[in-house]
């Protein structure tokens, strides 16, 4: 995992993510899940890419599933686009990464 | 740069072609897809893949076919197909606006799983409906779901998700399972699982906010509907073949998958290799799907030696 991806937990959702100046991608994922290893390498490079204009960290749902079930992630990979404490724009499963940079660009 | 072979697709098949293909030297470059790994990828446990005595996870069990395939030279990309013209020799694939070409096509394409074909059930897949159990299930803990169709995957999943869900009931239009009987077994003998026989879904209600709350079922004689609530719904209705790029390109049989010469992996274009699912309706294993993804990889180095 690179180092520009930060790691969200119930405990530091909040300040983290909610409270954030900047927008924030928050990639909600687990072990068992196939999809989420595919779909991590890219996040990483997003991470890198979107370095200061966007924060982008993941949330093991398996630890902190009150997280996942707050925003009603129903299914993962899920990533969750953040801007001003509100859910913007989430997308479901794993798409290659054009899609995910065309929605994160549509709203920061 | 003009390549010797594009394969597209990257679950057993695709993956076993890139090995091939590679060892021969011939430098192939994979096209993923959206679901890199291939259907695999999306199960748990492989109990039935030769030299993997103790199982192995789908996903572990793809990044080992990837990583093997990498290690000979295969190019890797998680990228998908937008459109192919075979007309003309080389043959041209595009993703987007970016175009490639290739003397040899081996499609590896596989297939998905089917939908009902409803608009809520498109607006609401991944917001509690879902074709994935192993994916999924896990965020049913305590909830009632429904599950449909009526062969083994449909038994298989009914079975997983009992782990979670504090109700299951399998959804299917006729008035017996096309299941394997030890399968049907497990699912009857299971204090979690209900059937409701000959019914199908006509509407899927909730919101994305919100998820799955209910669902309008349809009997299959009296056309009665009801309403049954249920917080997610899972699909298990079978497979289609990846093939939507290959339209009065290719041919296809009834089903419509690829059709391959018999005894190989010829399709009606020579040069382009078809292999895995997308032409396998029979048996549609991992291990078929790997063999015969070696056979296009040996099939499309005889055709380029010729050539």
């Amino acid at each position: 995992m690179s180092e520009n991806v930060k790691e969200f937990t119930s405990d530091n959702f909040s300040a983290e993510v909610i409270e954030s100046d900047t927008p924030v991608l928050v990639d909600f994922w687990a072990e068992w899940c196939g999809p989420c290893r595919v779909i991590a390498p890219v996040v990483d490079e997003i991470a890198t890419e979107y370095l200061q204009k966007v924060k982008v960290g993941k949330l093991n749902v398996d630890n902190h599933n009150q997280v996942a079930s707050q925003y009603g992630v129903r299914s993962i990979p899920a990533l969750l686009i953040f801007k001003n404490g509100a859910v913007a724009n989430q997308i479901v499963g794993a798409v290659p990464k054009n899609k995910i940079t065309e929605i994160l660009d549509s709203v920061i | 740069m003009n390549r010797k072979v594009i394969i597209i697709g990257s679950g057993p098949a695709g993956l076993t072609a890139a090995l091939y293909t590679a060892r021969a030297n011939l430098n192939p470059l994979v096209f993923e897809g959206n679901q890199p790994g291939g259907q695999l990828t999306i199960t748990t446990d492989v109990e039935n893949y030769p030299g993997f005595p103790e199982g192995i996870m789908g996903p572990e069990l793809m990044e080992k076919f990837r990583t093997q395939a990498i290690r000979f030279g295969a190019e890797c990309h998680f990228k998908h197909v937008t459109k192919v013209d075979f007309n003309a020799r080389p043959f041209k694939v595009w993703v987007g606006d970016d175009m490639f070409t290739s003397d040899s096509i081996i499609i590896a394409t596989g297939a998905s799983a089917k939908m009902l074909g409803l608009e809520s059930e498109k607006e609401l897949m991944g917001y509690g409906v879902s074709a994935c159990a192993t994916c999924d299930g896990f965020f049913f803990k305590d909830k009632k779901v429904l599950i449909v169709g009526g062969g083994d995957s449909a038994m298989e999943e009914a079975n997983y998700l009992t782990k979670f869900a504090s109700e299951v009931k399998i959804v299917h239009r006729r008035d017996e399972f096309r299941a394997s009987k030890i399968m049907i077994d497990r699912v009857m003998n299971n204090d979690k699982i209900s059937v409701i026989w000959n019914s199908s879904i006509k509407e899927i209600l909730g919101s994305k906010e919100k998820g799955v709350h209910a669902v309008i079922l349809e009997d299959s004689q009296s056309k009665n509907t009801i309403e049954e609530n249920c917080d997610g719904v899972f699909m298990a209705i079978g497979h289609k073949p990846n093939t939507d790029l290959f339209v009065d390109i290719l041919d296809f049989d009834s089903a419509g998958y690829l059709i391959t010469t018999k005894g190989s992996t010829a399709t009606n274009i020579e040069g382009v290799y078809a292999c895995g699912d997308v032409q396998d309706h029979v048996y549609r294993q991992a291990v078929t799907a790997a063999g015969s993804g070696c056979m296009s990889a040996i099939d499309a180095e005889r055709y380029l030696e010729n050539n």
